[in-house]
């Protein structure tokens, strides 16, 4: 009894890691085309959740921010989007002075445009003009926020 | 017990590897698929306005424009118009290094097809509408070497009627000398300082708006659908005809949109950003140092006939020059992405012709030196001499005729 138990245990583990061994294989073929993508900069795409328009977090909790396209983002189309900034309770940052700046990571280049705050709509609402993203891809666009809780940063992560 | 394990196992195993290829056609994955249709001619969008030019979609406009486009008085020995290096025959290019007006340049031809879809114009982009950059030439020394009011006059003398149905009427150029330009001729340049503002003004005007016939025509040029086309829309559509393209060209696309990282440059329909990067290219050793983009950026701030002249039909904001980027070290020796659409039509390569063949371009970006001046963007692909070969044959399967208003023009393609 005890040897039938043994064997068929190690059975479960050799298929376990057999299993577990093609999975890795086939997610690395199907994952090639990503594994291409990283080409010198190494710079890793951030996991899916960590994309979109926010509300999203600044780096050090200051302020949360969320981003309101004019069009649906599209590449190598000239954009508006305005962007909303609230504090941590959820009161409007008005006033705050705002910089835009961005790029794609596995690429190493910036943005190709410089945009920048062209309105302060006011309630933390403020239109960011000229941000054009000229290909497809992983892009990130950071602001950076000086405003009535402090200097702080916040990084959208962008599928375009 | 044992049986069971082997059963689930076997039912996993066969539901990833289902998943997986299922999730591509031709062997592509769905976010390859995604890619390829990014690049598909049928995504390119429609015209978009050009605000600064008010006759730009005018028929009559591009009609006058063609005319124009061929006709030598234009130049200052006769014997030059815009089709003598943008030639139809040759899709709207000359297939030499440098181009000859008459003079000899220190630049390649740019073709014209698609242009009308790019913010900047030439090589360093330092023109913002078609029809800025279609003045340029005019008055350069070495490209049709004229002047302004001599082709002032050449629209009094033998396009009034045309004109005037577009623009009204044609201001008294009786007392304005058959030469005079701010050029470099001497004695053009003297004619001109002599002339009141009114007279300037009056001869700028028509000159512009020979420029804005020509754009009207030229923004009617078209790159048409190639064989990739046709392979993209098959698999896309989910029926994968015979043999489109062959296994090595399927194999150059592969790397195309993968290691070979082309599609960081060349994306979209028309296989362009339109931005400027410095790929390290060699400068012709006899030329002049140029730092392309650095000063393209700059002298379109300062353009005689950028979008905020007087000259623009524009009414709003340029928020192409409003939010440029300028004076970034980036910008040293950048030059524009060119459309890969028809390139293998059109040796030799680069700004100033640098290289004969698609393979010594390939091999450029493999190897991917140091640049000369700024900073190269490229870093080496270490791609092997077969899969170089690849990229060759795919590039090769982008080429098409070149459409003119809705028509095929005479373009000698496959």
């Amino acid at each position: 009894m005890r040897d039938t138990q043994r064997i068929e245990k190690s059975m479960i583990r050799r298929t376990v890691l057999t299993l577990a061994t093609l999975t890795v294989a086939i997610g690395m073929t199907a994952c090639s085309h990503a594994i291409m993508m990283l080409h010198g900069t190494g710079a890793k795409r951030p996991a899916a959740s960590e994309f979109g328009l926010g509300p999203r977090s600044s780096a050090q909790g200051r302020y949360m921010a969320k981003l309101e396209p004019a069009k649906p983002l599209r590449p190598r189309q000239m954009q508006t989007v305005r962007v909303t900034v609230r504090d941590v309770e959820g009161r409007a940052i008005d006033e705050a002075q705002i910089s835009v700046d961005g790029g794609m990571p596995q690429h190493g280049h910036g943005l190709p445009t410089r945009p920048r705050v062209t309105q302060n709509l006011g309630d933390g609402v403020y239109e960011i003009e000229g941000v054009r993203f000229n290909m497809g891809g992983w892009w990130e666009f950071k602001l950076a926020i000086a405003g009535s809780r402090g200097a702080d940063t916040i990084t959208f992560n962008l599928d375009l | 017990m044992t049986n069971r394990i082997f059963a689930v196992a076997a039912l996993v195993l066969l539901g990833t590897i289902a998943t997986v290829t299922a999730s591509g056609r031709g062997g592509w994955t769905s976010a390859q698929l995604d890619e390829l249709r990014s690049m598909s001619l049928a995504e390119l969008e429609s015209l978009p306005r050009d605000p600064t030019n008010r006759v730009a979609d005018d028929p009559r406009a591009a009609d006058l424009g063609r005319r124009l486009f061929f006709d030598t008085r234009l130049s200052s020995n006769g014997r030059v118009a815009c089709s003598t290096c943008h030639q139809v025959d040759r899709g709207f290019q000359d297939g030499i290094a440098l181009a000859n007006g008459v003079g000899t340049t220190a630049k390649r031809t740019m073709p014209i097809a698609g242009m009308a879809r790019s913010p900047f114009l030439f090589w360093d982009g330092r023109k913002d509408s078609l029809w800025a950059q279609a003045l340029g030439p005019l008055e350069s020394p070495v490209e049709h070497g004229g002047t302004r009011a001599q082709y002032a006059h050449v629209v009094v003398d033998s396009y009034a009627r045309e004109y005037e149905q577009i623009f009204g009427a044609l201001p008294d150029l009786s007392r304005v000398p058959r030469s005079a330009g701010p050029v470099m001729d001497r004695e053009a340049a003297s004619a001109w300082s002599a002339l009141n503002s009114a007279q300037r003004d009056d001869v700028t005007r028509v000159f512009v708006n020979i420029g804005k016939t020509i754009a009207a025509y030229e923004r009617r040029i078209e790159f048409g659908p190639s064989r990739f086309d046709k392979y993209v829309d098959a698999m896309t559509s989910g029926q994968p005809g015979p043999s489109i393209l062959s296994d090595d060209e399927i194999a150059g696309l592969r790397l195309f949109i993968g290691r070979a990282n082309c599609t960081q440059c060349h994306s979209g329909p028309l296989l362009t950003s339109n931005e400027f990067h410095n790929t390290g290219v060699p400068p012709r050793p006899q030329l002049s140092v140029d730092h392309g983009r650095l000063t393209g950026a700059t002298s379109v701030l300062s353009d005689e006939f950028n979008c905020r002249s007087q000259w623009s039909d524009k009414r709003q904001r340029c928020c192409e020059l409003e939010f440029m980027v300028t004076g970034d070290h980036t910008l040293d020796r950048a030059y524009k992405v060119p459309s890969l659409r028809n390139v293998a039509e059109r040796a030799p390569y680069m700004d100033a012709g640098q290289f004969a063949t698609l393979a010594e371009v390939l091999d450029h970006y493999n190897r991917a030196p140091a640049a000369a001046t700024g900073h190269t963007e490229l870093r080496p692909l270490r791609l092997k001499p077969v899969e170089l070969r690849q990229l060759e044959a795919f590039l090769r399967t982008l080429s098409g005729r070149i459409i003119e208003g809705g028509a095929v023009s005479r373009t000698k393609t496959q």
